[in-house]
């Protein structure tokens, strides 16, 4: 189906259903009880999820294919958030333009900063993408502030042009939309105990994932993909073989810088501002760890990677020492206090030492990622189930 | 004038003079052995052969047109194809994606976006790969992961890449160093049947007399990064100045 063979298309359709159904896989809790506060399933977060798959995929297009490891990422998310922001502001809120334009814009940016970087490789690379990243980041903390904002970030007005739009008939700043319909509109629906959310931003965010997702597999499946697969495996080789590595890798960082493009520009699509901070070199080794974290060069791991981070960072940094307490008040109140205080580092404020742990004992022991923790549960539960290997793991897991 | 014709080439790295006013000629569709003792120069000659290095003067030119200045893969889609000492394959793809990726480099050069089509869909290449592995009998390895391979298989992979671009010089750079005995001679069997079969030229640089002196035609004797003689493998096993230079009494 859509060109793809029998396998891809059950990992497509999977991704689908999973992204589909995720206001509910990410809500099992009834709200109002204990366990509401581990529900993903508010708009605000999946559309996180999904945005960062986007971003995720891209990267491990470059990372996972070619072996180039860019230190450097954020720098096209924030671009593409940029862009995007500004066609909000001069033209108009329709969502469509915004993303064509934070998409061209971050593909261009790539094309200049991978044009220099590519001259060298493995560890020269990353610290050359690494260091545009960071003038980047200082040059719309500073420089540029009449084009990013600096420090207070790019914002809309009640009297930009919108030229589009005409000018703003109410008082409110008006919000982005895809064709009259609001990114931020969403619509509830109670059963018994559960609230489910559906958002229109979440959704339209989750078709253009989904696309995302059916081109990688289309870039990996093709002869393009075997190409970077050759340049990570033997460059001395292709350099031998007739091949010119350097257009091939700048291809995919390109085509890399711009999935991070769409994924700034959604970013901006459902929350209309863009900062420097986005450009920070921590973002850009966020999705260097959420490609680890889910398997480096298969297709279905960055996503899964992204989505554990995003919910770590979301879920478990928001439990506090008030609600241990709540969770242990049966035991002796000694014994409690000592649980409470041994939980505690790993939690709130110290979910990074949780995700270090993770990374440190998925780096040891699975250097596959989830997708190898998922292949060996699969084999472990035989054969016949071998055959939709990648799938398993992402039950535990939000997905997307 | 020979395919391959090297003129005063020299190549100095700081104070050893590696190369010195080296001039060879390779006759078209003949195999050529250039021997030496180590250190003699034959690598650092190979490299300026093929844009690795460039010689500090002299030329190189190939089917009458210089290769000096042009970059490994131009010089590769002019038509020479390199072997090295230890196999360069691509270990990550599997046996089949090895031996398509020449084939994609002789048909679309050496950039070309296909990033959306199915590499399982180019049934012209696809088949041209596996004709390749089935005559060098590695059809029933096609799946395999090619690092997880034998060294001997590796080999064998390696110069079936170079081929079926159809080059029209080989260079092969000691390709049985590091071999077993049954492994060199399954080399050598197969560097004959090219030599039978195809219209194609090869240079070789052993330290291996048998291989040697049961593929060459025309050997060139390197010493200290000057061609000492150049003759047919019968002569050059009898030359005063090579046993004494280079053969000792193993010849």
């Amino acid at each position: 189906m859509l060109g793809l063979n029998k396998k891809d298309t059950s990992l497509l359709i999977l991704v689908a259903a999973l992204a589909l159904f995720a206001p509910f896989i990410l809500n099992p809790f009834p709200a109002g009880s204990g366990m509401a506060q581990f529900n993903a399933g508010y708009p605000d977060l999946m559309q996180r999820f999904v945005i960062f798959g986007i971003f995720a995929i891209g990267f491990n297009i470059l990372f996972g294919l070619t072996g180039y490891l860019s230190f450097g990422h954020a720098a096209f998310l924030g671009v593409g958030s940029y862009a995007a922001v500004w066609m909000f502001k001069l033209l108009s809120m329709n969502v469509v333009p915004a993303i064509i334009l934070s998409v061209i814009t971050a593909g261009l940016f790539a094309l200049v900063i991978g044009y220099v970087s590519l001259r060298r490789s493995g560890i020269y690379f990353s610290i050359l993408t690494l260091a545009f990243a960071q003038m980047t980041y200082a040059l719309a903390y500073s420089v540029l502030t009449p084009i990013t904002g600096g420090e207070t970030g790019l914002q809309l007005a009640l009297d930009d042009p919108r030229i589009l739009d005409g000018a703003a008939s109410s008082d409110n700043i008006p919000v982005p939309g895809l064709f009259g319909m609001e990114m931020r509109g969403s619509s509830q629906l109670e059963l018994g105990d559960w609230v489910f959310t559906f958002s229109t931003g979440y959704y339209f965010s989750a078709i253009i994932m989904l696309l995302s997702f059916y081109l990688s597999i289309r870039i990996f499946r093709s002869p393009f993909g075997m190409m970077l697969r050759a340049i990570k495996s033997n460059q001395q080789r292709l350099n031998y073989t007739g091949l010119n590595a350097r257009p091939y890798t700048l291809a995919a960082f390109v085509i890399s810088g711009m999935y991070a493009g769409l994924a700034g520009g959604l970013m901006a699509a459902m929350d209309p501002l863009a900062g420097a901070e986005r450009m920070f070199w921590t973002a850009s080794g966020e999705v260097v760890l959420m490609s680890i974290l889910g398997g480096v060069g298969t297709l279905i791991g960055p996503v899964l990677g992204a989505g554990l981070i995003k919910y770590m960072e979301n879920i478990l940094s928001k439990i506090n020492s008030d609600i241990l307490h709540g969770w242990f008040a049966f035991m002796p109140d000694g014994l409690e206090d000592i649980i409470v205080s041994m939980i505690y580092p790993f939690i709130g404020k110290g979910w990074h030492l949780t995700l270090g742990l993770m990374f440190m004992l998925v780096v040891i022991f699975l250097p596959g990622g989830l997708v190898e923790a998922g292949q060996r549960i699969s084999r472990l539960f035989g054969r016949k189930k071998s055959e939709d290997k990648s799938d398993k793991s992402t039950s535990t897991e939000p997905a997307e | 004038m020979g395919i391959l014709e090297v003129k005063d080439v020299n190549k100095r790295f700081g104070g050893l003079q590696a190369l010195g006013d080296v001039n060879l000629s390779v006759a078209e569709n003949s195999c050529h052995a250039i021997i030496g003792p180590n250190g003699a120069g034959k690598s650092t000659l190979l490299n300026c052969l093929v844009g690795k290095l460039i010689p500090d003067t002299g030329s190189v030119m190939f089917d009458g047109q210089s290769v000096l200045g042009r970059k490994p893969y131009e010089i590769n889609q002019m038509g020479i194809s390199r072997v090295f000492q230890t196999p360069e394959i691509f270990g990550d793809l599997s046996v089949l994606e090895n031996m398509m990726i020449p084939i994609f480099a002789k048909r679309d050069g050496a950039f070309r976006m296909h990033a959306v089509e199915d590499t399982a869909n180019e049934k012209e290449i696809v088949e041209q790969a596996e004709n390749m592995l089935e005559s060098l009998s590695m059809g029933d390895k096609r799946h395999m992961h090619s690092a997880s391979m034998s060294r001997g298989d590796k080999r064998r992979l390696e110069i079936g890449m170079c081929l079926a671009q159809e080059p029209r010089l080989l260079l092969l750079d000691e390709p049985t160093a590091g071999m077993a005995r049954a492994d060199t001679n399954n080399t050598i069997d197969l560097l004959k049947q090219i030599k039978d079969e195809r219209d194609i030229t090869i240079a070789i640089i052993e330290h291996d007399m048998h291989v040697v002196f049961s593929l060459a035609e025309r050997i060139t004797v390197l010493a200290q990064g000057t061609p000492l003689v150049e003759d047919t493998p019968d002569k050059i096993k009898g030359h005063p100045k090579v046993r004494e230079a280079y053969l000792g009494e193993t010849a």
